[in-house]
């Protein structure tokens, strides 16, 4: 009872205070209002927009073959079936084909190489970047300039020399004098990750410039007073600089992984004779139709509709672990890109 | 004065010694300065001259030559004139018109991303009730249309695309098209057809805009949160209305970062594998035509170029001007 009365009073005194104004809290009210409603509808709309492919994804990765061709089956299935799934997993290595046992090799393949290959590049890369942002020396900005035309050129472009390269790796014809042949790297992890290590990998450029902005916004005399205190140059970088830069080289090493995991460009070219899974993601379409009519005379024409559903679950598998990772480390992804690029 | 020390980072005296990275000789602070720097940035030069440069070299030759491979031994070349960039312009059926294609395609989706992340990077800055998951949603595209995803997502999205689905059902139901009736009513309104068109194709892309511009939306948000807002305190007092704010200060700040972000938008574009010309070059890589290949990826790289070269001249232009 009480509380109406405030209520009513309160109305009463915003009602008055708004004749008072002219009108002019009940029109700024209104506004702020429909800023919110339409904000909302458009938020709502675009992140609906987002997700709903994922969650169409799940649906369909349901159906079994004869709901796909059901006009009435859309989002959810009729007859729910967990054998799609099985299917993906032996097309994309996750699990022997033969014995039946669920081994993962493609993911965790995937995962080393991105775990290893991210580590090297956000190491050179630190070093890189510090150098960038704190030392003056000859040909500076050359260099500089050289790790923005690395962001630019198409590693397309450089891929035949590189591969031609590696398949023959030879230093000044060493290895041909002492055992008759030129070696092939390209059975090896070797070469990739060399190239990790002195910043040629997987969008290296971008990283060396989030790092250089990061290191030229703190301030100097952290580093002087180390000096002053007779604080040698790397162990001020490896005391001073770097826990102050976690956040940062955190977020680069995330989104390097995240690339890395996904990246079809690079896992093509050096990591051929292994079973990664974004080249099995990628053939799943071509080699479906093999897998069906395997034990068949006659080669099984796989429908359309069918593939893109078995396609659709290989995505799933590769996202959700990605997924997961994004949902616990949402704001390190976040927030040390916003700190980095605000020094600009 | 006692003693000049050179300024520079050398003088004759050190040796050539001087210049290694590990060298420890050195007679000024500057000159030791400068031989740390050195030693920081060692791994890039090194990479640089082995995995870029070296390649590079080897790529344009390839694209000046006849290639064949010898198993075992890498390549022999022979000079063949600029037959393979002869090929790729007057011969390839395809080439020329996927690269028309693409350009076209990019600059609709360039501009469209850079005004779409604005006005998402202007909303998310706001504050309001579960700005923390929107955020995280707007920068989910970052993880899902990468690498592989975005190639293989682009065959598969148009059958799980609800907007579609829902647009073919609602068509097949009544026999009208709602957002094409919309077009047509437009388009016969009179205002410039071609514009529209644009427009439309735009909207009928907004997935995929949506999906390219996770980290256009993270540079201009950081962008935003560096504005300092005694700014907008200041505007208000001097009765600046909200609109006017915006034009005054939240544009003219975010200027600068408009090109970094065009320039990775272009880049974004060009590099997707999914792209026809990526496409036709990898056909060509896979049936050994090496000589082909590089040379329509030079042709190709010159037209990125060109663009990243146009916008930034374009943005520069536009950024003086809108702060004269």
């Amino acid at each position: 009872m009480k509380t109406d009365v405030n209520a009513l009073a309160e109305n009463g005194k915003t009602i008055s205070r708004n004749k008072k104004s002219g009108g002019y809290i009940l029109k700024n009210k209104t506004k702020k209002w429909t800023v919110s409603i339409v904000r909302a509808l458009l938020l709502f709309g675009l992140c609906f927009m987002i997700i709903q492919p994922i969650l169409a994804r799940i649906g369909v990765s349901l159906m079994s073959e004869k709901d796909l061709y059901d006009s009435t089956v859309v989002l959810l299935p009729r007859h729910a079936t967990l054998d799609n799934y099985r299917i993906v997993a032996e097309l994309t290595a996750l699990k022997g084909m033969n014995n039946g046992a669920w081994t993962f090799g493609s993911m965790l393949n995937t995962l080393w190489v991105s775990l290893v290959s991210s580590l090297f590049q956000i190491i050179s890369c630190t070093l890189v970047g510090y150098g960038f942002a704190r030392y003056s020396f000859p040909l500076k900005k050359l260099w500089f300039a050289l790790v923005i035309a690395v962001i630019i050129i198409p590693p397309q472009t450089i891929s035949i020399p590189l591969y031609t390269n590696f398949v023959n790796f030879d230093i000044f014809g060493i290895f041909r004098a002492t055992k008759g042949d030129s070696l092939n790297l390209l059975k090896s992890p070797l070469p990739y990750l060399l190239m990790c290590l002195t910043c040629m990998g997987l969008k290296d450029g971008l990283y060396i410039y989030m790092l250089r902005t990061y290191f030229q916004g703190i301030p100097k005399s952290l580093e002087e007073a180390a000096y002053v205190d007779g604080c040698s140059t790397m162990h001020t970088f490896v005391r001073i600089m770097l826990p102050d830069a976690i956040p940062t080289i955190a977020s680069c090493f995330l989104f390097s992984f995240v690339w890395q995991w996904t990246d079809l460009f690079y896992t093509r070219n050096f990591f051929k004779t292994f079973d990664m899974y974004s080249i099995k993601l990628n053939s799943i379409a071509g080699s479906v139709s093999g897998y069906f009519s395997k034990g068949n005379s006659a080669t099984v024409q796989v429908a359309p509709a069918r593939v893109q559903q078995l396609i659709n679950i290989g995505i799933l598998f590769c996202i959700i672990p990605l997924i997961i990772l994004y949902i616990f480390t949402q704001k390190t992804f976040v927030q040390s890109i916003a700190m980095s690029g605000s020094k600009e | 004065m006692a003693r000049k020390y050179s300024p520079d980072y050398w003088s004759p005296r050190e040796g050539i010694g001087a210049f290694l990275p590990w060298s420890g000789t050195y007679r000024t602070m500057r000159a030791r300065n400068a031989r740390t720097g050195v030693r920081f940035i060692f791994p890039f030069i090194i990479g640089f001259l082995l995995f870029m440069l070296m390649p590079l070299i080897q790529s344009l030759q390839f694209s000046l030559s006849n290639v064949k491979l010898v198993p075992g031994e890498g390549y022999s070349l022979v000079w063949n004139n600029f037959k393979n960039f002869h090929y790729a312009v007057a011969i390839d059926a395809n080439f020329n018109k996927a690269i028309v294609d693409e350009s076209l395609k990019m600059v609709i989706n360039t501009i469209a991303t850079l005004v779409l992340s604005f006005v998402l990077a202007v909303i998310l800055n706001q504050n309001f009730k579960g700005r923390t998951l929107a955020r995280a949603i707007f920068f989910l595209p970052v993880i899902l249309s990468s690498g592989v995803l975005a190639g293989i997502e682009q065959t598969s999205s148009s059958s799980f695309n609800i907007m579609t689905a829902v647009s073919q059902e609602a068509a097949s139901a009544s026999g009208v098209n709602l957002s094409q009736s919309l077009q047509n009513l437009l388009s016969v309104s009179g205002v410039g057809s071609g514009a529209l068109q644009i427009v439309f194709d735009m909207i009928d892309a907004i997935y995929d805009i949506v999906m390219a511009s996770g980290i256009q939306i993270i540079v201009f948000l950081s962008g935003l949160s560096a504005i300092s807002p005694s700014l907008y305190e200041a505007a208000v007092v001097e009765g600046c209305t909200a609109w006017e704010a915006f034009w005054k200060i939240t544009f003219p700040m975010l200027s600068p970062l408009l090109l970094v972000n065009a320039i990775y938008t272009i880049i974004d574009f060009f590099m997707k594998s999914s792209n026809s010309v990526m496409e036709n070059i990898n056909t060509l890589q896979n049936s050994s035509k090496y000589g082909q290949a590089s040379a329509q990826s030079w042709i190709y790289f010159g037209v990125s170029l060109a663009f990243i070269g146009l916008s930034a001249l374009i943005i520069s232009k536009g950024v003086k001007s809108s702060e004269n």
